[in-house]
């Protein structure tokens, strides 16, 4: 038998806060997004081919892609460092630290930006030490790193932090009883439940970090082919007047966010479902 | 009459570290530092740069720099950004999460994931989608450019792009708070006889106010510091289509660096009364939820 | 006020949560849909209430056709399982909310609401506490503020959703004995929900058992209780036994009997007809005393139940060997 579009129900207000809902999300959200996939196709296919793997643009791809991986990678390690501490233990302060740990969603990226670079050149407060040792961090693809490590860090830290503190305190303690020592209810017990968590952390910090921008553009400074980010390359395009250019390149940027949101759904399902298990 | 015996329903705590749980000191120490120092290095440290490079050259000339009249025109602007677009955002926030909370429909998961997208898209590509449409070359370029609109590079495509990037937060906020609340509220109400919209305001809005408050600041803190989406559609005409994030970066390019820190102090308060209203809000919202 | 719900059909996509159901409450009745969960009774009280709407099938009250009216239309006082108190209200503020919600000319003054109130929570006993908040109070307290939430605005039929459900045991006597004499007062059609058979059958004039989906019985507690109409019923109501007699046709028809139905005698008195049976455990605290016995000759388990005097007299101790009759069998078709 087909079911009804929507189960009957008798609270009021469904067809008008749905209809609403509905014209809202399409006049501010899907027509203006499908306008880059309709522009995109206005011009040839092998023009459009040019532009995205003109080696410029490969190039980067290649640091997008790259320093975003390995700056998930650094935030589910120090996430995870930091939402274990904020969970586990009791010290003076740790209100405040949890707090601060949502400072990057709040700090407007311009200022994260010109911030992180007056830190790490080579005369900034970080920047002096890490000089003479031969690391050089702003103005190259480190740099890059360290400002989506910034942006990502709060990213995992919130999405292991719920499953840590709901975490079964009898599993550890069972497994405790059954002659696990520390370590192994750590790797057996603990880290398989928050597994889950960490994967969508870095899948969440990952995809912000392939778009960000503001953070990114001054600790870069943007020499071609070295440390230009992709966004950065569809402003430089649309400077340039070249919109089919910019176009091109934001179309496949949208299609790997697209992906990646359609992997974030599936992982926050999992998570859900691996919650409700116990 | 019988008379019942009062008891409290206690509830159950599990803050209480078990011996067995508990780490050893060292341990417990050593990853307690250790997670601070990241905390310092990555977070804190670029706050606190903000405020000491905005003094650096004393207080005159920190004052000098936000009287600006330039600086005093991006305030502005952003203010009518953020005025604008958070209570359409707000408006939005409320009706989807009515209908996605309250009801049963096919496709809803599906809805959800539309409205994360604005989160999933590069901040620039948020700016380009509106200039495709209403630039020079765009869908209505022509037809605006020959009634003499001007919506990109201009005041009405900042706020379309804020808008636009700002979108999801109320709904973000209110959908699990709702679904957690359930209906049984609102239908008590509605057999105690009450319509539909004396069940909205006195049932449902008391019962997110919180939460939508907290979505509120959310959105808001973003509308006012969003850079990426605003770039784009900005002329950066300095006085006329100048942001606050956007006059901090051409104080930056015009090596004004005590000018651009200074402005950028004024959004790092904005920040950290961000960040303090959302951990009242949290606990309030979480107090209320605790039947 | 009479309830009349006739021919009712309600599912969920594939799964029929009620199949074609009628019933008839008269003014002054208190009923209980008694059954398990799952068997519809929840939702045949929404659909009374009109918080859930029924595929088919039509309601009336006080035989004036109700099918087609709103929640709010039909002037029932609804409990709900959780109490679904106004938490942001207090407790005498959720009592007035039906009260001033209503448009000017039909709303009684400020006065006259809270003399009303303060009426209600004498009732309920608990005028202490009508400045407190919902999440302020007991399990039982939060049930009664629900109660007079739902009373004050002079219901015409009073529904309750497991009214007991969430609390412990001997809150839940007290408060069934009470809302049993309530129930009197009021003299209006109540109708409550419960898969606690004797909550129904000590308080409710009428019990209507559901399975599936259907009402498998109606009629007063002693009715139901001594003439099940079904195997179903019989079982739900009290502990059984399986007892298979000798001479039975087992392929089309089962036998059962209530563990204190069952006559225990020594192995030396056993009469004719009986089974013999070895005791494997004695539970000798309480009230009667429960035997957990095997037969000798089938190997199934039987539970029988006597009295602390037999108990004494018989002198049984684990081991021993006894002569087990049936006094009261019932069989049922398969």
């Amino acid at each position: 038998m087909s079911l009804p579009f929507k189960k009957p129900s008798i609270l009021p207000g469904f067809w008008p806060a749905f209809s609403y809902t509905i014209l809202y999300l399409s006049l501010i959200v899907l027509i203006p997004l499908s306008a880059v996939f309709l522009k995109s196709v206005t011009s040839t296919w092998s023009h459009l081919w040019r532009v995205v793997t003109s080696p410029e643009v490969v190039a980067s791809y290649r640091l997008s892609f790259g320093a975003s991986l390995v700056a998930g990678m650094i935030s589910v390690v120090v996430g995870f460092l930091v939402a274990w501490v904020l969970v586990r233990y009791q010290f003076p302060g740790k209100a405040l630290a949890d707090a601060l740990v949502d400072l990057p969603f709040a700090l407007p990226t311009a200022v994260a930006g010109i911030a992180l670079t007056s830190l790490y050149t080579e005369n900034g407060w970080l920047g002096r030490y890490l000089a003479p040792l031969g690391i050089k961090v702003a103005f190259t693809p480190l740099g890059v790193v360290v400002a989506l490590t910034f942006i990502g860090l709060p990213f995992v830290v919130r999405a292991v932090q719920p499953v840590l503190a709901d975490a079964d305190a009898e599993l550890e303690e069972a497994a405790a009883s059954l002659g696990a020592n520390r370590w192994q209810v750590f790797r057996l017990v603990i880290f398989p439940i928050v597994r889950p968590a960490l994967l969508t952390g870095f899948a969440l910090a990952f995809a912000r970090a392939l778009g960000e921008y503001g953070s990114v553009i001054f600790i870069a400074g943007n020499m071609p082919m070295k440390t230009e980010i992709t966004p950065l390359l569809i402003v430089t395009k649309l400077e340039q007047y070249d919109y089919a250019g910019a176009t091109a390149i934001a179309a496949v940027m949208l299609t790997a966010s697209f992906l990646l949101l359609l992997a974030i759904n599936a992982l926050e399902r999992r998570t859900r479902k691996f919650m409700t298990m116990g | 009459m019988a008379t019942v015996a009062l008891e409290l329903p206690r509830k159950r705590t599990s803050a209480i570290p078990r011996s067995i749980r508990r780490d050893p000191p060292l341990v417990r120490w050593g990853l307690t530092l250790l997670a601070l120092l990241a905390l310092g290095v990555f977070i804190v440290l670029p706050l606190v740069a903000v405020f000491v490079q905005a003094f650096a050259k004393g207080l005159p000339v920190y004052l000098a720099a936000i009287r600006e009249p330039d600086t005093l025109s991006a305030i502005r602007l952003s203010l009518l950004a953020a005025g604008v677009s958070v209570p359409l955002n707000l408006v939005f926030g409320v009706a989807a999460a009515w209908t996605i909370a309250k009801f049963q429909f096919k496709g809803k998961s599906l809805l959800v994931t539309l409205i994360d997208i604005p989160f999933a898209v590069s901040p620039v590509v948020s700016g380009l989608i509106f200039v495709l449409i209403f630039g020079a070359q765009g869908w209505f370029g022509s037809w605006l450019i020959d009634h003499d609109i001007r919506i990109v590079f201009a005041v009405p495509g900042i706020i379309l792009a804020t808008t636009f990037v700002t979108f999801p937060f109320v709904a973000r906020e209110l959908i699990p708070l709702m679904q957690s609340q359930g209906s049984d509220e609102e239908e008590a109400a509605l057999t105690l006889g009450a319509t539909g919209w004396q069940m909205f305001f006195k049932i449902t809005l008391p019962n997110i106010k919180w939460g939508l408050l907290y979505g509120v600041v959310l959105c808001t803190a973003r509308a006012l510091g969003e850079f990426g989406a605003v770039s784009v559609v900005s002329g950066h005409i300095r006085g006329q289509t100048n942001t606050l994030p956007l006059h901090v970066e051409i104080l930056y390019n015009e090596y004004n660096y005590s000018g651009a820190f200074a402005v950028a102090s004024l959004l790092s308060v904005i920040a950290v009364i961000t960040l303090t209203l959302k951990k009242f809000l949290e606990w309030k919202t979480k107090e209320g939820a605790s039947k | 006020m009479s309830i009349e719900i006739s021919r009712i059909r309600k599912s969920y996509g594939a799964f029929e949560a009620l199949q074609d159901v009628s019933l008839r409450i008269e003014k002054g009745e208190l009923v209980a849909l008694l059954g398990p969960s799952g068997s519809g009774k929840t939702t045949l009280l929404r659909i009374i209430a009109g918080l859930e709407i029924p595929d088919s099938g039509s309601i009336s009250l006080n035989d004036e056709d109700a099918t087609n009216s709103t929640a709010r239309e039909r002037q029932v006082g609804f409990v709900f399982q959780h109490y679904a108190l106004f938490r942001h209200l207090t407790v005498a503020e959720n009592v007035a909310f039906g009260l001033r919600l209503r448009p000017r000319a039909t709303r009684p003054s400020e006065q006259d609401i809270r003399e009303r109130v303060r009426k209600l929570l004498d009732l309920i006993q608990l005028d202490w506490l009508g400045d407190r908040y919902p999440n302020q109070l007991s399990g039982g307290q939060r049930q009664r503020v629900a109660l007079a939430r739902a009373l004050a605005v002079e219901p015409r039929v009073l529904l309750l959703d497991e009214p007991f459900g969430a609390l412990d045991a001997k809150v839940r006597k007290e408060l069934r004995r009470w809302l049993r004499r309530l129930h009197d007062d009021l003299h209006i059609a109540s109708v409550f929900v419960t898969h606690d058979q004797e909550e129904a059958l000590e308080v409710a004039d009428r019990v209507a058992i559901m399975d599936h989906g259907k009402i498998v019985q109606m009629g007063t507690p002693a009715e139901v209780y001594d003439n099940p109409a079904s195997a179903f019923v019989y079982q739900f109501l009290g502990d059984v036994n399986l007892f298979h007699g000798r001479a039975e046709s087992a392929e089309t028809s089962v036998s059962y009997v209530r563990p204190y139905e069952l006559e225990i005698t020594p192995q030396a008195e056993t009469a004719h007809g009986a089974v013999l049976a070895k005791v494997r455990h004695i539970a000798a605290a309480g009230p009667a005393v429960r035997l957990e016995l095997l037969r000798e000759d089938t190997g199934h388990a039987l539970e029988a139940e006597i009295t602390r005097d037999r108990y004494r007299q018989l002198r049984l101790s684990i081991g021993d060997t006894v002569g087990v009759t049936p006094r009261n069998i019932r069989v049922f078709a398969k």
